[in-house]
């Protein structure tokens, strides 16, 4: 097990570097990024100053290697526009962003739990087609066009609930509520067919013979294992938080990192989206290697196998 | 075999044949139904205007979709109070025709999803086959670069991109096919580990073919139905982050029309003039759904084990 851990370990590590490398190659696709901030005002000296501040005045290697020590240093760089540190700005925003995952997250995934277990054993009822039907109408709309129909109802319409900013607890209701709609059908996809899949095997069928009652037999045995399902999937379940929460935190205002990487955008502050994909890289890879481990650990099949 | 239909019957309370019939005809609606629609996309897609023909003046679309008319902004669609019939759909902040911006749209989200479909599946199954066919070493690499593929945001990357090379058409294809060639690369690798084991493959090794021989030939032909499939079911996929990407600001550049973008230009205008996001979602939302339901109805019909898809 150790050594397996090491393995992967090495593995992460490797990975990121790749990454690293992906990104500051397409951060530099463009050829030569002060082009962007070159305007009728600007002179020389401005130029000269942005190329200086980005390190654009060393060589190729050089500037990766200042990038990759500093990106491990937890220094991702300064903000062109802001005269900030690019970390500082994003942990400043970070406390907002997990406000709204972390909410929308467990109510999705207390839904998804209780409407795909729902589902998987209650096939083919109203229930399951109506559930079927929202995971089939979530998919296809837009989470943008979701959220904007909601300020529509609820803030212009019946004016109960505020479409914009952030303070009051009033504020959460929209953007979590909509952003759990968005996670919602993929995680119930998911838990819905590991479900189906346990039923069939026949530890359940014993369960059954032995008397168990239905309800201990669902809850315990069978769901118990349906968990390795979204567990292998926690990397893609990590990548629709993200997408979910830059849309969300903009249809909104919402002061989060998400907003941050399209504020930057528009800023062409591009110092501070190369400092939040990194970020989000490692996360990626964490979450990755974490669930590798995991998954090692409760299926020694897996151990044993790729040694 | 026996005909068990009566115990059935008489089992679930329910007539076999019409339960039989009412299914058959549900999913053979869900195979005309998202056909039309996706035919009248493409149809539109084309017929917008016949400028590719040297003929900007022939078109589908009632207006030019860029065209702005500072008097006519804000028209409600015809059935509202002050609506009219000249502009079908209203018109938008700048007084541009809802319709004809719909109409446009539809070119941006099909050329867009076409391509990047095109670039991520070639991508991925040549990954694919290598992995699942070659195995060892190759194998566990290229999955474990596929994982963490699959588990990165493509919208963070075409930020990244938007950021440094200019938000643009080519900026979104590149974004997106960047990730997107993962989840073919898993399935058919999945594909073509099954049929390495397969007799006629071994067949084809002993008779002495090449390994490249081999996977063109042999494996190659047997993975094309979870190909088709799986290239259907993207569809959707692409249509909304495109979307996304363009209501960000990191998509397709005003003024051209795209879906997303439309729908971002009545955010700011939402309390008085709905419709401006209202239509295009709509759009979004008939096109993802179609592909959505047309693709489950292939993998039902072509390839069942697939339901995971």
């Amino acid at each position: 097990m150790t050594r397996f851990i090491i393995m992967r370990l090495l593995q992460s590590f490797i990975a990121l570097i790749g990454i690293s490398i992906l990104v500051f190659v397409l951060v530099r696709a463009s050829g030569d990024p002060t082009m962007l901030f070159r305007t009728s005002m600007s002179t020389e000296e401005d130029i000269a100053r942005i190329r200086a501040n980005l390190g654009l005045d060393k060589s190729m290697q050089e500037q990766y290697w200042i990038f990759l020590s500093g990106m491990f240093q937890g220094d991702l760089g300064e903000s062109l526009t802001k005269d900030r540190p690019v970390t500082e700005m994003i942990l400043e925003r970070l406390p907002n962003s997990l406000k709204l995952a972390v909410s929308s997250f467990f109510i999705s995934m207390i839904l998804a739990f209780l409407l795909g277990v729902l589902g998987a054993t209650r096939r083919d009822t109203f229930l399951d087609n109506g559930v079927k039907f929202l995971a089939i109408l979530g998919q296809a709309l837009p989470g943008f066009w979701v959220a904007i129909m909601a300020i529509l109802v609820f803030s212009v319409y019946w004016q109960v609930l505020p479409p914009y900013g952030t303070g009051t607890p009033a504020h959460y209701v929209l953007p979590v509520v909509t952003m759990a709609f968005f996670l919602l059908p993929g995680m119930m996809r998911l838990i819905r067919s590991g479900m189906l899949d346990v039923l069939d095997s026949e530890y359940i069928k014993l369960a059954r013979i032995k008397g168990l009652p239905e309800r201990v037999v669902i809850w315990k045995h069978a769901l118990r294992n349906a968990l390795i399902a979204p567990l292998t999937a926690a990397g893609m379940i990590f990548a629709m938080l993200i997408t979910g929460a830059v849309i969300t935190e903009n249809v909104f205002g919402w002061p989060g990192v998400g907003r941050l990487s399209i504020e930057a955008l528009f800023s062409r502050d591009f110092p501070v989206i190369q400092g939040i994909t990194i970020m989000v890289a490692a996360a990626v890879l964490l979450i990755n290697l974490l669930v590798d481990i995991l998954y090692a650990y409760i299926d020694p099949r897996i151990r044993y196998q790729q040694m | 075999m026996q005909n068990i239909a009566p115990d059935i019957e008489a089992i679930t309370g329910t007539k076999v044949a019409t339960g039989i019939r009412r299914v058959r005809i549900i999913r053979q609606l869900t195979l005309i139904i998202p056909s039309i629609v996706l035919f009248l996309l493409v149809i539109t897609a084309i017929f917008a205007d016949l400028s590719w023909l040297g003929l900007p003046d022939v078109r589908l679309a009632p207006y030019d979709p860029v065209k702005t008319s500072m008097p006519e902004r804000f028209l409600p669609p015809f059935w509202a109070a002050e609506g009219s019939t000249a502009h079908l759909l209203g018109t938008d902040n700048l007084g541009r025709d809802i319709l004809s911006r719909v109409i446009f749209g539809a070119r941006v989200s099909l050329s867009v999803s076409l391509l990047v479909i095109l670039i991520t599946s070639s991508i991925g199954t040549v990954l694919g086959i290598i992995a699942g066919y070659l195995g060892g070493r190759t194998d566990n690499t290229l999955m474990r670069v596929t994982d963490i593929s699959l588990s990165f945001p493509a919208i963070l990357i075409a930020i990244l991109l938007a950021a440094s090379i200019g938000p643009g058409y080519w900026t979104v294809v590149l974004a997106l096919s960047i990730l997107g060639w993962a989840p073919y690369a898993r399935l058919i690798r999945g594909e073509a580990l099954k049929l390495r084991e397969e007799d006629f493959v071994a067949q084809a090794r002993i008779i002495g073919a090449s390994p490249i021989r081999t996977m063109v030939k042999h494996i190659f032909p047997n993975i094309i139905n979870p190909l088709i499939i799986m290239m259907t079911l993207s569809v959707g996929m692409v249509i909304l982050t495109e979307a996304a990407l363009s209501y960000l600001g990191a998509g397709i550049p005003p003024p051209n029309p795209s879906w997303g973008a439309m729908v971002n230009d009545g955010r700011n205008f939402i309390d008085t003039a709905w419709w401006i996001s209202l239509f295009p979602g709509v759009a979004i939302g008939l096109v993802v759904l179609s592909g959505n339901f047309l693709g489950d109805w292939l993998r039902d019909t072509m390839d069942p084990r697939l339901r995971q898809l």
